[in-house]
C-alpha cells in the first residue's frame, strides 16, 4: 500500500509539472507582464514608469524561463516560471496580482465551497439511488417509462434554468430563504439550503438514470435468479443484493470526484453569492488575475491525481481480484 | 448524540420561530442602528495613494479624511476645510522666488507655495501601532510579542493627534516604489523634486531585502515640508489650480508613519495585516471587518473629531428636509455594512424585502422600477411607491462617448472629407433612442464634452451642438437622418458606396462589452450605421487588447467614457488637447485629436478661475470640438439613488465620496416593515412535503401488492 | 450571378461532415453489428419522432450555413461588387420576421410596447403610453387579422399538410407492398412494421402545424416578442439553431481523429507509446476545463487582434470564435472517449483472430485499420450522440461565464446571459428566457433521447430485463 502510494505520488510530479508549464504558457503567450499591469493599474494615468515599477513590485520583471545573465543555477531559478510556478510544489501560492495572500483565501474559501458541496454530494447520491431504486422495483411498468422519460427530461433542462427558477420562486415569490448570501457559523444553513435543493434536483436526471442501468445490470445476473429461484421476495433481492452489490460501482466512481468537491461550483457560487472557491474561479478569469488561475489550476489537477488514486484503491478495496501495482 | 441532534432541532425551531425566515442578517443585529449597502466588485485596494476606483473611495473616504472636502448641499460643488483650520493659502514665486501678486499671468509664475494649517486636536482612530508600553515605546514592535493570526489577536490599540507630518508622509509614499500610486506619473510633473524624489527610492530600495521597510521620514522631498507641528507646505510647478481638487482626494491624506513601519515588520504581509486591507485614518467611521469575499463593516470611529450637519445649502433644500438635522454632531449611524452583490437580480430584490437601505442604481440594471413622466422627470413605479420609497437623481459628472481615432485613414483626419463623414454618423447615432432603451431615459444626450454642474457647460440652445441637433419650433432636435445621408453623400460615400469605387463603405467599432447587455449594445449600434448603409463590424475583445489597439492607434471607432476626477473643464477639455495624444505622448486624449487653434485655447483656459472670459474660452473650445467632430459625444449618465423610507432624506452628491456620516435612519420602522414585507409562503413547503408522502404512500402500496402476486 | 458564395470555416467543416456521412451511407450499406442496430433503430417510434426532430433542427442550421454575399447596386464604370455583409439562407426565409423592428420590448403576440414611451401628439402635446408596435401595421392594412383567425389558419395548413404526406406516403407503401388500401390499414395497425409509421405521421403533423401556426401568427406578430433592441426573439432563437447545432457536432468532428488514433494505439502498441499518451490525457484532465477554455479564447482573442486583415467581417469573426471553441471544447472532451478506446483496444488485441492476423504479419496501420477500428464503431457513434447534448448545454454556461461565443453572434447562451437584467425588471421580461430555455430544452431532450434510442440498438438487452 504505501509502496503503491509512494510509486502514486512519484508518477504525480510529472503530471502536476506538465500542468503547471501549460498553464503557464497559455496565459503567458497571451497576457505579457505588461498587460497585466496594465489590468491592474486602471484607466487612467497609466505611464510606462508606472507599469515598470508594477512589474518589479509584482516580481514579473524577471525573463520567463532563461535568465542569460544570471550565475550558475540561477539562469534558470531566476526567473518568473521559477518563481511564481514551481514554488507551488511547496505549496507557496503567493500572493495574488492585487496583493492578497493566496493560500489565506484558499483556507477561508473551502470552508463555504465545501458546506455546499459535500451535502450535495451525499444527499444527491442517497436521493438518485432512492429513485434509481424505485425505477428498478417497478421496472418494466408504465411508471419506469414514466420515470426515464422524466430523469431524460431532467436532463435536459439547462443547469442555469434550475438556478433561475429556483432563486426566483423560493427566494422570490415565497421568501423561504435569504436570496443570497452567506454568513460564517451555525446560521448559514438558511443561505445554503435553497443552493444544496437546486443542485441536487439539477442532478437527479443523469444521475438516477445511470445507477438504474448499473442496478439494471445487477437484476440480470445469476445470483438473482437464483436467489429468486428459492422464492425471495424482490423486496429482499433488491435491497439486499441488487443494492449491496450495485453500491460498489456507484461509490468506486464517485470516489473520483470526492477531492474536487473542495473546488465547489462556480456557477452555484456566483449566483448565491456563496464565497467559495468556484466563485473565486470566476472572479479571477473575470479580473484576469493569473497568480490565482495558476494556484487552482494546480490544486484542482493535484485533487484530480488524488482522486485518480482513491479510485484505485477503492476497486482493490471492493473487489479483491484487483491488486495495487 | 441524542444531546447535539435536540440541540440541532432547537436551533432549527428558533430559526423557524422567527416570523421573517430570509433576513439575510445575524438576529442580533435586528435593531440595530446600521446602515446595509453593497459593494459588486472586492476592492484591490484600500490604501489611499493606490485606490483610484469609485467602489474603493467609497469606503476609503469613510475611513480617510484629506485636507479639503466638497459641500454636501452647496451646488456647484464647493470646497471646504475638512481637517484644516482654514483654506490653504496660494502664493505664487516668480523664477526668482519672489512673491507674484494673485493675478500674476501663468508664465511668469514658476512656482505655488501651498500652506496648510491642520486643525489641532484630531485624533487617529484606534490601532495596534498607536498602543504603547509603560516605557512609552511601541507596544508591538519588533521581537516583543508573537505575531497573532488574525487582526482580532492585537488586544492592545492607541491613538495618537493628528499632524502636519502625516500629511507630508502621504505625499512622499505617492513616490514610494512600495506604494506604486497611479498618479505618480501625473503628479511628477507638478510637485517640486517629486520624480528625482521616485528615483532616489527606486534606488534605495533596491538595496533593500524583500519587503523591509523604506523609512521615507528620514529622506526629505523639496515639494512637501513640514513647517511646524500643524503647518506643512507643498510647492508646485508653475500654476495649477485644479491642485485645490486634488487635495480633496484620498490621495492626499495623512497617513501616520508609524502604521506604515508597524505593517512592514516581517510576517505581517503573509497574514494580510497591510495598510491595503486594514487602513486607519481620522474619518468618521473605521474600518471593522475586512472580508471582501462577503462583507465591509465600517463602524463609527470613537475618537472622531466631530463636525455638524450643515446650516446652509441651496435653495430647496429647506423644503425637501435637508436640513432638519442643521447643527447636529455627525455621524448618525453607528455601523455601515457593504455586502458584496455580484448579480443583478438577488441585489434587487433584496433591496424590495428592505434589506438594503439605500440603492445607488444606475439606470440600466433597474430599468422599469423608474418610469420617467411626460415632463421628463423621474418617477418610481406604483409598486415602489406603495412601498414607501423614494427617488434622488442627479446627472453624473462623467460622459460616455464614442470615439474616431483621428489618425485612422478613413474616418481620422482634418480634411472635409473626413470631417464630413464623422459628422454624418454622429447624427445617425440616435442618441435619445440610446437613453431611452438603455438607461431607461435617465441621461442626457451631450452636446459637448463638459457635463452639466462642472462650469463651462451651457444649457439650451447656447450649448446646442449645431453640427448634430437643430432647432425646430425653438425646439432643439436631431437632425434628420436626411441631412446625414447628405453629408455623407458630399464626403464622397453616397448611400454608405465609394463614390469612386462603389465599395462599400465598411468601419470597424472596437468595444470590450461584457455582461448581459453585450450583444444589444453591439446589435443597436450596428443597427444605427445599417440606417446609413454604412457597415459596421464590432470588434469586441477583452480590457487589454482594446487598451493596446488604442495606444498603438489600431482602432477605429471605439467606445470610451470620462468620469471626473474633479469638477473642472480642464478634466474634460483635456481629453481632446493634442499634446496629451495616446499614440505620440501617452496622455489621456484617446483619439489623438490635435487642434493648433484648440491648444492654444486650452493653455489659456486651464489657468483662469471661473470667470465669463473662461466661458468664452471653453465655448470656443467647443465649438471647434463640434465641427471637428472627434468624438460622438454620447451622453451625460444620469445616477438615481433610491431611499427606502426608514432612511431620512438626503442628497445626491456624485464629486463628494464622505456623505455616509450625513445619513440618518430609524432601525424600529425598517424592522416593522421587513417583517410586515418578508412574511414566508409556507404552503409550497407544504404542499412538496404532501405530494411526497403521497408519493411514497403509493409506491409503498404497489410495490406491496406486486409483492403478492408475485407470491402468488 | 446575383450572389457570390462564401464559405466560412464551420460552415465548409459541418457540410464536409454531411458530405462524409451522406458517402458512407451510399457507398456501402452498414453490416453486421452496425446492421442489426440500424434495422433495430428504425423499428423505435422514439428514435424515430426524435430523429425527426432532430432532423428539422439540423436541416435549419444548415440552410443557416449557407452562406452568401448579395449583389449591390450595380455603380457606374465598375463591375458587379458584393455586400460585405454575409446573409445566409435561412436568413433570406426568415426575412419577414426582420421587416418589423420595434424600438424595445413587446410582450409575445402583443400590440403595444412593454415600456411607456413619450409620443408626440398630432397637436403637440407629450403623453406618456404604451405606442402600438410597428408590425401593428399589417392588421391596421388589412383589417381582421385577430391572432385565432391566424391560428386557425395554420391548423388547417398543418393538418392538410399531415394529410398529404400521409397520402404520399400511403400510396408509395400501397406500390411498395402491392396491396389495397384496406390490407394496408390492417398491416399498419397490426403493427408489425419496419418503420413506426404511425408515430411518424403523428409526428409530421405536429411539427408541420406547429411550423404553420407560427408562420401564420408572425405574418402579423412578433410571436415569441421583442427583446431590448426590438428584434424578433423568433428570428433570433432560430438563429440560435445553427450555434448549438454546430458545437455539439463539430467538436466531436474535430476531436475524432485525435481520440480514435491517440486511443487505439495506446492500446494497440502498449509500451512507451501507450505512456506517453495516458501522461497527455491525464495532464490534460487534470487542469479544470473552464480555466483552459477561457486561456484559450484569451489566446484567440489575442490571434484575431493581431490579424484584423483576416477578419474584415462581422461574420468571419464570430465564425472564427466559434470555430475554435469547438476546437478547445475538443481538446477538453476528447479523453473520455480516448480512454475507453484504449481500454477496449487492449481487450481486441488479445483476441484469437488478431494474433492470427498478427502472425501472418499484417502491417500494424493495417491491423488497427481492418480489424480494430471496425470493432469500435459502435463506441464512437454512442459517444457522439451522447456528447451532442452535453456540449449545447455547455455552450449557455461559458456564455454566462464570458468565455463562450462571441457577444455578436445569436445564440441561446447569449440569450440566457441577456436575460439576467431582464428578470431583475418589474414587471419581469420572460420571453427571451424562456424562448431559449425551451428551444435548447426540445434539442437536447430529442438529442438525449435520439442517443438513448441508439445506445439501446446496440445493445439490446439493456432495456429489457
Amino acid at each position: 500500500m504505501i509502496h503503491y502510494l509512494g510509486r502514486r505520488f512519484l508518477y504525480a510530479l510529472p503530471i502536476l509539472f506538465g500542468v503547471n508549464l501549460l498553464t503557464f504558457l497559455l496565459f503567458f503567450i497571451v497576457n505579457t507582464p505588461d498587460d497585466m499591469a496594465r489590468m491592474h493599474l486602471g484607466t487612467k494615468h497609466v505611464s510606462a514608469a508606472a507599469i515598470a515599477r508594477w512589474k518589479t513590485a509584482h516580481g514579473y520583471d524577471k525573463p520567463l524561463f532563461y535568465h542569460p545573465q544570471a550565475h550558475g543555477s540561477d539562469k534558470l531559478t531566476d526567473t518568473v516560471f521559477f518563481d511564481k510556478s514551481l514554488r507551488m510544489f511547496v505549496l507557496d501560492f503567493g500572493q495574488s496580482d492585487d496583493g492578497r495572500n493566496i493560500s489565506h483565501e484558499i483556507e477561508t474559501r473551502a470552508g463555504p465551497s465545501l458546506e455546499i458541496a459535500l451535502p450535495v454530494f451525499v444527499l444527491g447520491l442517497l436521493t438518485n439511488i432512492s429513485f434509481a431504486l424505485l425505477l428498478v422495483l417497478f421496472r418494466g411498468t408504465h411508471l419506469d417509462r414514466f420515470g426515464v422519460m422524466l430523469a431524460v427530461a431532467l436532463m435536459s433542462i439547462s443547469g442555469l434554468f434550475y438556478i433561475i427558477a429556483g432563486q426566483y420562486l423560493v427566494a422570490k415569490l415565497w421568501r423561504l430563504v435569504p436570496i443570497s448570501g452567506y454568513v460564517n457559523g451555525l446560521d448559514s444553513w438558511r443561505f445554503v439550503v435553497l443552493p444544496i435543493a437546486v443542485s441536487i434536483i439539477a442532478g437527479i436526471g443523469g444521475g438516477s438514470r445511470w445507477y438504474r442501468s448499473i442496478f439494471l445490470e445487477e437484476m440480470g445476473k445469476d445470483y438473482v435468479r437464483t436467489a429468486r429461484a428459492k422464492g425471495l421476495s424482490e423486496w429482499r433481492i433488491l435491497f439486499r443484493h441488487v443494492l449491496q452489490n450495485g453500491l460498489i460501482p456507484i461509490l468506486t466512481g464517485a470516489v473520483v470526484v470526492l477531492p474536487l468537491l473542495f473546488m465547489g461550483s462556480l456557477l452555484t457560487e456566483s449566483f448565491f453569492g456563496i464565497p467559495g472557491l468556484g466563485s473565486y474561479i470566476i472572479d479571477a478569469i473575470q479580473a484576469q488575475d493569473f497568480a490565482i488561475v495558476r494556484a487552482m489550476v494546480f490544486i484542482g489537477s493535484a485533487l484530480y491525481i488524488v482522486g485518480l488514486s482513491l479510485t484505485d484503491i477503492a476497486y482493490s478495496w471492493a473487489d479483491p481480484r484487483v491488486r495495487l501495482s | 448524540m441524542i444531546r447535539i441532534c435536540i440541540s440541532i432541532i432547537i436551533l432549527l425551531l428558533a430559526g423557524c420561530k422567527q416570523t421573517v425566515w430570509n433576513d439575510p442578517y445575524p438576529a442580533s443585529e435586528r435593531d440595530a442602528n446600521t446602515l446595509y449597502l453593497s459593494f459588486v466588485e472586492r476592492p484591490k485596494h484600500l490604501d489611499p495613494a493606490q485606490s483610484y476606483s469609485d467602489d474603493e473611495i467609497e469606503i476609503l473616504a469613510q475611513i480617510y479624511e484629506p485636507p479639503l472636502q466638497y459641500h454636501y448641499l452647496k451646488r456647484p460643488y464647493t470646497l471646504i476645510p475638512d481637517t484644516l483650520t482654514a483654506m490653504p493659502q496660494v502664493t505664487y514665486l516668480d523664477a526668482a522666488g519672489h512673491p507674484l501678486p494673485k493675478d500674476a499671468p501663468a508664465e511668469r509664475i514658476a512656482q505655488s507655495v501651498y500652506e496648510l494649517h491642520v486643525r489641532p486636536g484630531i485624533y487617529y482612530q484606534p490601532h495596534p501601532a498607536f498602543a504603547r508600553d509603560r516605557q512609552g515605546l511601541p507596544y508591538y514592535r519588533a521581537g516583543t510579542f508573537q505575531l497573532p493570526d488574525s487582526w482580532d489577536g492585537f488586544k492592545h490599540t492607541g491613538t495618537r493627534e493628528l499632524v502636519a507630518a502625516d500629511y507630508v508622509y502621504e505625499i512622499k509614499r505617492l513616490a514610494s516604489p512600495q506604494v506604486n500610486s497611479p498618479i505618480l506619473g501625473l503628479m511628477s510633473g507638478y510637485i517640486v523634486g517629486l520624480k528625482d524624489y521616485a528615483d532616489l527610492l527606486a534606488k534605495q530600495a533596491q538595496s533593500l531585502p524583500d519587503g523591509r521597510y523604506l523609512d521615507l521620514t528620514r529622506i526629505s522631498l523639496a515639494g512637501a515640508e513640514v513647517v511646524d507641528r500643524y503647518t506643512y507646505r507643498i510647492r508646485l510647478k508653475g500654476k495649477y489650480p485644479q491642485f485645490m481638487y486634488w487635495l480633496a482626494m484620498p490621495f492626499f491624506a495623512p497617513i501616520a508613519p508609524e502604521v506604515d513601519a508597524f505593517y512592514h515588520q516581517p510576517g505581517m504581509a503573509k497574514r494580510n495585516f497591510t495598510l491595503d486591507w486594514h487602513p486607519v485614518g481620522t474619518g468618521a467611521y473605521q474600518l471593522a471587518v475586512n472580508d471582501p469575499n462577503r462583507q465591509i463593516r465600517l463602524t463609527r470611529n470613537p475618537y472622531f473629531h466631530g463636525e455638524r450637519y450643515p446650516s446652509t445649502g441651496e435653495p430647496g433644500d429647506r423644503a425637501a428636509g435637508l436640513l432638519r438635522d442643521a447643527g447636529k454632531p455627525l455621524p448618525f449611524i453607528d455601523t455601515i455594512v457593504f455586502n458584496l452583490e455580484k448579480e443583478t437580480i438577488p441585489y434587487w430584490n433584496k433591496f424590495l424585502q428592505g434589506y438594503y437601505d439605500l440603492a445607488a442604481v444606475n439606470a440600466e440594471s433597474f430599468d422599469q422600477a423608474i418610469r420617467i413622466d411626460a415632463q421628463g422627470n423621474a418617477r418610481l413605479s406604483d409598486a415602489m411607491s406603495a412601498q414607501g420609497m423614494s427617488l434622488v437623481s442627479a446627472v453624473m459628472p462623467s460622459i460616455s462617448f464614442v470615439g474616431f481615432n483621428m489618425l485612422d485613414n478613413v474616418v481620422g483626419g482634418y480634411t472635409k472629407r473626413a470631417r464630413q463623414l464623422r459628422q454624418a454618423i454622429s447624427i445617425a447615432v440616435d442618441y435619445e433612442e440610446f437613453i431611452a432603451i438603455f438607461q431607461n431615459g435617465g441621461g442626457i444626450p451631450a452636446q459637448g464634452p463638459i457635463p452639466p454642474g462642472i462650469f463651462g457647460y451651457e444649457g439650451g440652445v447656447a450649448g446646442m451642438n449645431p453640427v448634430v441637433y437643430h432647432l425646430v419650433n425653438g425646439k432643439i432636435e436631431r437632425r434628420p437622418l436626411s441631412d446625414a445621408q447628405r453629408l455623407l453623400a458630399e464626403a464622397g460615400y453616397p448611400n454608405g458606396r465609394d463614390a469612386r469605387t462603389g465599395a462599400p463603405l465598411v468601419l470597424y467599432y472596437d468595444n470590450t462589452f461584457t455582461g448581459p447587455n453585450a450583444k444589444a449594445y453591439v446589435d443597436w449600434m450596428v443597427n444605427q450605421f445599417a440606417k446609413l448603409n454604412i457597415q459596421l463590424v464590432p470588434r469586441s475583445t477583452d480590457y487589454n487588447r482594446f487598451q493596446d489597439k488604442i495606444r498603438r492607434g489600431n482602432a477605429q471607432i471605439f467606445v470610451a467614457g470620462w468620469n471626473a476626477d474633479y469638477p473642472d473643464p480642464e478634466n474634460f477639455l483635456g481629453l481632446l488637447y493634442g499634446p496629451d495624444g495616446q499614440v505620440k505622448y501617452g496622455g489621456e486624449n484617446q483619439v489623438n485629436y490635435k487642434n493648433a487653434r484648440y491648444d492654444v485655447l486650452y493653455d489659456q483656459m486651464k489657468y483662469l478661475d471661473n470667470t465669463p472670459q473662461r466661458q468664452l474660452l471653453i465655448n470656443q473650445m467647443v465649438g471647434i470640438a463640434q465641427q471637428d467632430a472627434p468624438w460622438m459625444f454620447g451622453y451625460f449618465p444620469r445616477s438615481f439613488g433610491l431611499r427606502q423610507q426608514w432612511v431620512s432624506p438626503g442628497k445626491l452628491n456624485v464629486i463628494a465620496n464622505n456623505t455616509f456620516k450625513y445619513r440618518k435612519l430609524d432601525p424600529q420602522l425598517r424592522q416593522h416593515l421587513r417583517e410586515q414585507w418578508n412574511k414566508p409562503v409556507i404552503w409550497p413547503v407544504l404542499a412538496v412535503l404532501a405530494v411526497l408522502a403521497i408519493m411514497l404512500a403509493a409506491v409503498a402500496y404497489a410495490a406491496r401488492r406486486r409483492d403478492r402476486k408475485t407470491a402468488k | 450571378m446575383n450572389w457570390q458564395p462564401v464559405i466560412l470555416w464551420t460552415d465548409g467543416l459541418i457540410w464536409l461532415l454531411v458530405g462524409v456521412v451522406a458517402l458512407t451511407l451510399w457507398r456501402k450499406s452498414p453490416h453486421g453489428q452496425l446492421h442489426e442496430a440500424s434495422v433495430r433503430l428504425r423499428q423505435m417510434p422514439v428514435a424515430m419522432t426524435t430523429g425527426l426532430v432532430l432532423f428539422l433542427f439540423v436541416a435549419i442550421a444548415l440552410l443557416d450555413s449557407l452562406h452568401y454575399r448579395a449583389a449591390l447596386p450595380a455603380h457606374p464604370g465598375v463591375g458587379r461588387q458584393y455586400s460585405v455583409e454575409v446573409t445566409s439562407v435561412l436568413d433570406e426565409i426568415l426575412q419577414p420576421l426582420l421587416k418589423y423592428k420595434e424600438k424595445t420590448y413587446s410582450a409575445p403576440l402583443a400590440k403595444h410596447l412593454y415600456v411607456k414611451q413619450n409620443v408626440t401628439l398630432p397637436d403637440g402635446k407629450i403623453v406618456r403610453i404604451y405606442p402600438l408596435l410597428r408590425i401593428d401595421d399589417i392588421r391596421r392594412q388589412t383589417g381582421s387579422n385577430d391572432i385565432a383567425h391566424r391560428a386557425g389558419r395554420g391548423v388547417l395548413f398543418g393538418i392538410s399538410f399531415a394529410v398529404l404526406v400521409a397520402a404520399c406516403a400511403a400510396s408509395w407503401l400501397m406500390m411498395r407492398r402491392q396491396c389495397g388500401i384496406a390490407e394496408l390499414v390492417r398491416q399498419l395497425l397490426a403493427m408489425d412494421n419496419r418503420l413506426p409509421w404511425r408515430s411518424m405521421l403523428l409526428t409530421v403533423a405536429l411539427l408541420g402545424t406547429l411550423t404553420a401556426v407560427l408562420a401564420e401568427l408572425a405574418g402579423a406578430f412578433h410571436v415569441l416578442g421583442t427583446d431590448k433592441i426590438g428584434q424578433d426573439v423568433l428570428y433570433e432563437t432560430l438563429k440560435s439553431i445553427r450555434t448549438g447545432v454546430l458545437i455539439g457536432t463539430l467538436t466531436t468532428l474535430i476531436m475524432l481523429p485525435f481520440a480514435v488514433l491517440l486511443g487505439v494505439s495506446a492500446g494497440y502498441f502498449g509500451g512507451w507509446v501507450d505512456d506517453v499518451i495516458q501522461y497527455l490525457y491525464t495532464t490534460l484532465n487534470a487542469i479544470p476545463s473552464v480555466l483552459l477554455i477561457a486561456a484559450a479564447v484569451l489566446i484567440m482573442q489575442v490571434y484575431i487582434e493581431m490579424h484584423p486583415a483576416m477578419f474584415d467581417s462581422a461574420a468571419s469573426r464570430t465564425d472564427f470564435r466559434l470555430l475554435f471553441l469547438c476546437i478547445i471544447l475538443g481538446v477538453t472532451s476528447w479523453t473520455g472517449l480516448c480512454r475507453v478506446l484504449r481500454g477496449e483496444t487492449l481487450k481486441l488485441r488479445e483476441l484469437e483472430y488478431v494474433q492470427a492476423a498478427r502472425a501472418f504479419g499484417v502491417s500494424d496501420w493495417r491491423m488497427m485499420l481492418r480489424h480494430i477500428l471496425p470493432n469500435l464503431y459502435h463506441l464512437i457513434l454512442i459517444s457522439v450522440v451522447m456528447d451532442f447534448s452535453g456540449l449545447v448545454l455547455a455552450e449557455a454556461v461559458l456564455s454566462y461565464l464570458g468565455v463562450g461565443v462571441d457577444p455578436a453572434m445569436q445564440s441561446w447562451g447569449n440569450m440566457i446571459n441577456a436575460a439576467r437584467l431582464e428578470m431583475a425588471r418589474e414587471p419581469i421580461v420572460w420571453w427571451p428566457l424562456a424562448a431559449a430555455f425551451s428551444l435548447m430544452f426540445v434539442l437536447v431532450l430529442a438529442a438525449n433521447l435520439f442517443a438513448d434510442s441508439v445506445h439501446d440498438a446496440f445493445d439490446p438487452r439493456g432495456r429489457q430485463r
